[in-house]
């Protein structure tokens, strides 16, 4: 399968002051299934609004995204493109429990917790009660259903200690091997994205 | 022996308050009848034994006019907070999720009614259904949502930007699954204090209304008419006719106020390790 | 070399949390059992450990700040004296500044300008503030707008300025950064850089060893709420001269160094083994390693560690 962005031109619009700027402009991409994609990116690139658009968070203003020829709202119910972001406890309810979480995910098999470290007593606490490290090991799992056939990890490590960095790593490289999963990762960290990638595309910010 | 600790305390209070108004609202109940009676043979007795809070110028036990009238009030303030907070969650879920239209239809309602003074509204609207339990009951519903209403379009709108929900969205959990397991959850604790707080007021309205001759019928014996009428009295040297009634109607709202309060303190994780 | 003057000498300081457990069971959490930590003058001491693990407690605890159901023990000494209540309250703002964690805590409902200013209003202040908001890309417009009319970058890098405002002889930065595009991180831990170099004292408390390594002049690791081992930046250049199993692992897990795992998480509060907390996850584990570690001396630096040589 290929994902692809095609002249993804994006801008915020500040209500409060009318102003606008061009986060994206004309920006594609193409990313194979057996493809890991790092991107590097300066200051004031918008690679989290990108992540965000490629995943079908935000729409862009001009330009397009594709899985395999048709656009994302084409395939319903679990989207096979999903997003794992900078801060974990932002995308767990407070309110459930760490089990109910998962179940969320499109059928989480087993093996995926074990390689991800996640322990059985995790299942039954809180967001709360877990740390950084360990909820974004919930996260990763939960985006990792049967029908995901593209990750975008966005700075998915930056918050994190470097020993589960490499456990999230390690973990996440061979599993999309395996599975021939797409992946897209940024991070500001260059020798981590030429340790974990296939291929890195450095970007220009974007004047204007 | 465990020790003592703030929870226990906040649950103790909360319990001993629920507890308090349950017996006074199921003693009023069972009284009811016993309230009418009326007896020459002892009118106008000061507080003492056997009529503990005296008797009135027909002869009746105070005693069980209070206990029944609060009975009749609590019934009323529960039905009317009901109905409003209801109305509260309903009106303030729409104008969150259903679009600009409906958002400015509902604030704007909010704030028209929160611009009217809440006993002329009350009146009126008491009045139009031909005051009684059922004018009451209603005026009081449809103005007591407006605060409630409000803190739960803001909570929704919140929760619908919340990344977590949009991250269920995107893993194929339906609407109404996100309502219910997502955002119910959030709205559940800020309802339920909504709710109990409402009482007091419910209560002390209805007492309002029914001492000005605008809300229930004479004939019920509610804490506001008995004490409108014992005001004549009172000149005559009959404290006890309104000291006690009214004693018992402050009680009551207090003690919803501290069982509100304490559910809060066992919910808002602001002070729920305390 | 000249020893220079102690500023901030925090010893087997300890913070708990009181928190009920279903029902009406309280219990303690101890999220910081043993920690010590000394900031000289003119140093720059970087205070390492993996998020949750209750890192920014030791910055609240300084200033006197911890949420209302955390208590603490231990020693803290700052300037030769215990810092009792009524001195943190002194401190706090003049000689002590934080960079909190949190841009919640900018005034909401002030201006930016003022705000950092803390109310002065000659030209001075104003000109220091246009300085340091050059520096950092804010418009001077800024000044003049609330917090929540900025983004989250331009936020905290206010909430960074206003440590520099004042001459604090002490600053905490408790995760100055997250968010921050890589070039203002630099440029911030420059600022921090530079008011060590002017002969303040200053305590960054980071998750990323990384970049803690890279301004630092030393660097404490902070595992299950104890420190472990406090190491000069220089012993991180090769994995033979850190002394910690776990700085170690935390060494062979960096990217240039092959990004190696280890396998295992830290302990949660509510179950820590028996003396080292590092020690289901270490191959070296002995009998030893069940009861309680002193802190020991070795070679510059120290190491809550029996086998450590």
């Amino acid at each position: 399968m290929v994902l692809e962005a095609n002249h993804i031109t994006f801008q915020y619009k500040n209500t409060n002051r009318g102003d606008k700027k061009h986060i994206l402009y004309d920006f594609s991409l193409r990313i194979g299934s057996r493809e890991r994609v790092g991107i590097a990116a300066p200051s004031g690139f918008g690679k989290t609004t990108f992540c965000k658009i490629l995943a079908g968070y935000e729409r862009p203003d001009r330009g397009e995204v594709l899985l395999d020829g048709k656009p994302l709202e084409a395939y319903g119910g679990c989207c096979p493109v999903q997003m794992i972001w900078q801060y974990p406890e932002q995308v767990v309810n407070p309110r459930l429990r760490m089990r109910r979480v998962l179940q969320e995910g499109d059928g989480i098999e087993a093996y995926i917790l074990q390689g991800l470290g996640i322990q059985e007593d995790w299942l039954n606490r809180y967001p709360a009660e877990l740390s950084g490290g360990e909820l974004q090991r919930f996260c990763i799992a939960r985006a990792l259903g049967k029908r995901t056939r593209f990750l975008l990890a966005d700075e998915i490590s930056t918050m994190l200690d470097l020993i589960t960095q490499s456990q999230i790593w390690n973990f996440l490289v061979e599993e999309v091997e395996r599975r021939e999963i797409g992946l897209l990762a940024v991070s500001h960290s260059m020798p981590l994205l030429e340790h974990v990638c296939t291929r890195i595309r450095c970007l220009e910010e974007v004047s204007s | 022996m465990r020790r003592w600790n703030g929870r226990m305390t906040a649950m103790f209070l909360c319990g001993l308050a629920v507890l308090f108004l349950a017996a006074v609202t199921a003693a009023g109940w069972g009284v009811s009848e016993e309230a009418l009676v009326t007896d020459f043979s002892r009118k106008n007795l000061g507080p003492g034994v056997p009529y503990l809070f005296g008797t009135d110028w027909l002869g009746r036990d105070m005693f069980l006019r209070t206990l029944t009238g609060l009975s009749m009030s609590i019934r009323i303030g529960i039905l009317a907070a009901g109905v409003s907070s209801v109305l509260a969650l309903f009106l303030g879920t729409l104008a969150a999720t259903m679009g600009k239209a409906a958002d400015a239809a509902v604030t704007w309602i909010i704030d028209l009614v929160m611009g009217i003074p809440h006993i002329l509204l009350l009146i009126l609207i008491s009045c139009a259904l031909g005051k009684g339990f059922r004018g009451v009951v209603v005026g009081v519903a449809l103005t007591h949502w407006t605060s409630l209403a409000r803190v739960i379009r803001g909570e929704v709108m919140q929760l619908k930007e919340a990344l977590y929900i949009q991250a269920a969205r995107k893993l194929g959990v339906g609407t109404w699954e996100i309502a219910w397991k997502h955002m119910f959850p959030h709205l559940f604790p800020q309802f339920l204090v909504g709710l109990i707080l409402t009482f007091p007021h419910a209560i002390l309205h209805e007492a309002g209304i029914t001492f000005l001759g605008f809300g229930l019928s004479p004939e019920q014996p509610a804490i506001g008419i008995i004490l409108s009428e014992s005001m004549k009295y009172l000149a005559m040297g009959r404290w006890w006719l309104a000291l006690f009634p009214g004693l018992f109607l402050v009680c009551t709202v207090v003690l919803f106020d501290v069982a509100g309060e304490g559910l809060r303190r066992l919910l808002d994780p602001g002070s729920a390790h305390v | 070399m000249e020893k220079k003057k102690v500023i901030l000498d925090i010893r087997n300081v300890s913070v708990s949390f009181e928190q009920y457990e279903r029902g009406f069971r309280k219990r303690k959490l101890p999220v910081i059992r043993s920690l010590d930590v000394t900031v000289h003058e003119g140093e720059m001491v970087a205070v390492v450990g993996s998020s949750g693990s209750g890192k920014s407690l030791l910055a609240h605890g300084i200033l006197g700040i911890l949420p209302y159901n955390a208590s603490m023990s231990g020693e803290m000494l700052y300037d030769g004296a215990p810092l009792t209540k009524e001195r943190q309250k002194a401190l706090r703002g003049s000689e002590i500044a934080l960079v909190p964690q949190s841009v919640a805590f900018l005034d909401p409902l002030m201006k930016i300008g003022p705000q950092i200013r803390k109310g002065k209003k000659d030209r001075a202040s104003r000109e220091r503030l246009n300085d340091i908001f050059r520096g950092y890309h804010l418009k001077e417009e800024v000044q003049e707008q609330y917090p929540f009319e900025l983004s989250g970058g331009m936020n905290r890098r206010v909430l960074v300025s206003t440590a520099l405002m004042g001459s604090p002889r002490l600053v905490i930065a408790d995760e100055p950064t997250p968010g921050l595009h890589m070039d203002m991180v630099r440029r911030v831990m420059g600022h921090f850089r530079e008011l060590a170099d002017r002969g303040a004292g200053v305590l960054l408390i980071t998750h990323d060893l990384e970049q803690a390594l890279q301004v630092a002049d030393r660097v404490v690791v902070f595992y299950s709420g104890m420190t472990v081992e406090d190491a000069s930046v220089q012993d991180f250049q090769r994995e033979e001269t850190l002394r910690h199993p776990y700085t170690r692992a935390l060494w062979r897990a960096m990217p240039e160094n092959g990004l190696q795992f280890l396998p295992g998480t830290q302990p949660y509060v509510k179950d820590l083994p028996e003396g080292c907390p590092f020690g289901p996850r270490c191959e070296a584990c002995t009998e030893e390693c069940r009861r309680e570690i002193p802190v020991r001396e070795l070679r510059g630096g120290s190491v809550r560690c029996v086998h450590a040589t």
